[in-house]
């Protein structure tokens, strides 16, 4: 459509972007405060640890599928592809008692899955929403078949500090998060290969005839995705103790919702992966406020799907009045 | 690019012949594979299951393709269906009559056509992210309405409309083709068909002619909602009672079928007939797979796997007749 060539560089973009952290950030303290002054017990120590850590689980499934969302993709095996490995490295981990063939398993098969979109993206030229959504399905369908009905559970302790555990008196999970954000934030704004995928993203085929390998950085943006799934899958794992087909299945739209609430355009070409903390935060601060407040969880789909309603009209407002006073 | 002046023409006879979407190749496929594999599928009571099935998704499939054709998708949809159907409950509850309960839930849901219609055709927003929206709000509403529980117990009348046929075709078959000749005579045979195409083709070459794209898109997603609204009518008859998560799922199904029966979601590019080919290949296959007695969470990965098979089929096809022109 427009040439918005590797948009992310230009200073007014950067602007851009950084009035809409602030707005989530803003909204964020303003919820937080809100729920303070109803609750003194929102604001203590634990329950803010609780909450993020509760946040950093959406944001890692999120993580991948905002890279793949940048580069002008879409990734809706996200959840069906937790749902797999966790599946998977439960059962690794029970048969042969060892933690660390549940890691690996969890890892090889995020990424193998993600491969397979990727190449189907790549080779047999189908749309990502389709290719992905036909993954969804199949890793779905083998997870249950795999299981056969059963819920494996009761993982072993060392495992489990994946997900219970604590570090410098912050959860374990949460560092994850951090890391996983620091990295894809290098990966992004710090590496030829993030230009390129925001370049991607913005205009697929400007980028493949300025000598962008196109297909190559597609393959490897979903494989992220599928490893940053496959991560998820683990600390899934280890909170949960116990892993059974149902577990991915209601990730995939607050995931979709962390990104899109975090900034990141559906359409490929901008977004970053702070927006996505930031929206992950946002979504479960507000489950975390209905709970407090006692709202049955009843309205729970009601509640986000209003957030990310006013999140896209809020991104409208803003970029009509800039584009006004412009 | 897209016909603005000129009528769209249903597609000819020659033309459908060289473009059978993926979707009809399997169906054929499968049918005799399946009938092979065990006559008892091609008997009549199963095949009228089959149709019976394919009916009511059907409709969300057909008013789906409008959407698909003006390169939106609707994925409240399904939530819709499940909210639709607690309302039309809760009215009969209530005791309203049959028809005003239909007419609240008809107006809810076409409430909520104008709302995804609004954000997508006159603010712009994408309409992936506004239907994911309004399918949080729609959901919610009906797990409030309900408390999450089923509803049942009101008037046994719409099961009977459920169960009743006509010969020996049940009437949500009938009710399933009735839609389809309506909106194939409206896509088809109508000038606001041309629009509707034209609005996925090129909507500003649209409004520059002088005509309102933005109402024609708005129209899709309202007159689509109305027609999922009252389908909910039919699909809590097959239970006598409403279920707020029943629909959940279903518009990816509906989607699937759409796209397998060869529309794309680029430029308004598609085939109305292509979501009954695309409905019946799903519906078929479930069933086939069902008497062959195959693991149901297998079943699922067949659906995956038919849906990337048929998009090939279509890719293939696509690039040979772009090879023969």
């Amino acid at each position: 459509m427009t040439i918005s060539v590797a948009s992310s560089t230009q200073p007014a973009h950067l602007s851009a972007e950084t009035t809409a952290l602030l707005g989530r950030l803003i909204l964020i303290l303003l919820i937080a405060g809100a729920l303070t002054v109803v609750d003194p017990g929102f604001a203590s120590v634990s329950n803010l640890l609780n909450m993020l850590r509760q946040a950093s689980l959406l944001f890692l499934i999120a993580s991948g599928l905002t890279l793949v969302i940048i580069g002008g993709g879409l990734d809706l095996s996200v959840g069906a592809n937790l749902t797999l490995s966790a599946c998977l490295a439960a059962a690794a981990i029970k048969t042969t008692g060892n933690p660390w063939y549940g890691v690996v398993v969890a890892i090889v098969t995020g990424t193998l899955i993600g491969s397979v979109n990727g190449l189907m993206i790549n080779r047999l030229q189908l749309p990502p929403f389709l290719a992905t959504f036909g993954m969804l399905w199949v890793a779905q369908g083998v997870a249950y078949w795999f299981m056969a009905g059963q819920t494996i559970y009761g993982m072993p302790t060392s495992f489990r500090y994946f997900g219970t555990g604590f570090l410098l008196g912050v959860p374990l999970p949460i560092w994850i998060m951090l890391a996983v954000c620091l990295a894809c934030s290098i990966l992004l704004h710090r590496t030829t290969f993030g230009r390129e995928a925001y370049f991607m993203g913005a205009n697929q085929s400007a980028a493949f005839l300025s000598g962008v390998p196109v297909e190559r950085r597609r393959l490897l943006l979903y494989m992220l995705s599928g490893l940053t799934s496959g991560i998820a899958a683990l600390v899934y794992l280890a909170r949960l103790n116990a892993a059974e087909p149902g577990i991915g299945e209601p990730l995939l739209l607050p995931a979709i919702a962390a990104v899109l609430v975090g900034g990141t355009s559906l359409f490929g070409g901008s977004g970053n992966i702070v927006g996505t903390v930031l929206g992950a935060v946002l979504l479960t601060i507000i489950v975390n406020g209905l709970n407090l407040l006692n709202v049955a969880a009843t309205w729970h789909p009601f509640v986000n799907g209003a957030v990310v309603l006013i999140a896209i009209l809020a991104d409208l407002v803003i970029s009509q009045r800039r584009s006004g006073s412009t | 690019m897209s016909v603005v002046s000129q009528p769209a023409q249903a597609p000819g006879l020659a033309f459908r012949l060289s473009s059978i979407p993926g979707a009809g190749v399997l169906l054929v496929l499968m049918l005799v594979l399946f009938t092979i594999a065990n006559p008892r599928f091609v008997s009549q009571t199963n095949l009228v299951n089959v149709g019976l099935q394919t009916s009511l998704l059907l409709m969300i499939a057909l008013p789906m393709t409008l959407i698909i054709l003006t390169e939106g998708l609707d994925l409240s949809a399904g939530a819709l269906l499940g909210l639709s159907g607690v309302i039309v409950a809760e009215a009969l509850l209530a005791g309203w009559g049959i028809f005003t309960s239909c007419a609240i839930a008809i107006v809810i849901s076409i409430a909520f056509g104008v709302l995804n219609g609004f954000l997508i055709a006159y603010l712009t927003l994408p309409a992936f992210v506004v239907t994911l929206g309004t399918m949080g709000l729609m959901q919610g509403i009906a797990l409030v309405m309900t408390n999450g529980d089923p509803v049942g117990g009101f008037t046994p009348a719409i099961e009977t409309f459920y169960r009743s046929q006509l010969g020996f075709i049940p009437t949500p078959i009938i009710v399933a083709i009735i839609l389809y000749l309506a909106l194939w005579v409206l896509l088809y045979r109508t000038r606001i068909g041309n629009y509707v195409v034209a609005v996925g083709g090129n909507k500003d070459a649209l409004r520059l002619a002088g005509i309102r794209a933005d109402l024609v898109h708005l129209a899709v997603y309202v007159f689509g909602s109305a027609i999922v609204g009252l389908s909910a009518v039919l699909l809590i008859g097959r239970t006598n009672s409403a279920h707020p998560t029943v629909g959940i799922g279903m518009e990816f199904e509906a989607i699937a079928a759409v796209v397998l029966g060869g529309t794309s979601f680029e430029k308004g590019q598609g085939w109305l007939f292509g979501a009954v080919l695309g409905a019946l290949a799903i519906t078929v296959l479930r069933n086939g797979l069902n008497i062959l007695s195959i693991d149901s969470s297998l079943q699922v990965v067949c659906i995956g796997i038919l849906l990337i098979l048929a998009l090939l089929i279509d890719q293939r096809r696509k690039q040979f007749l772009r090879q023969a022109a």
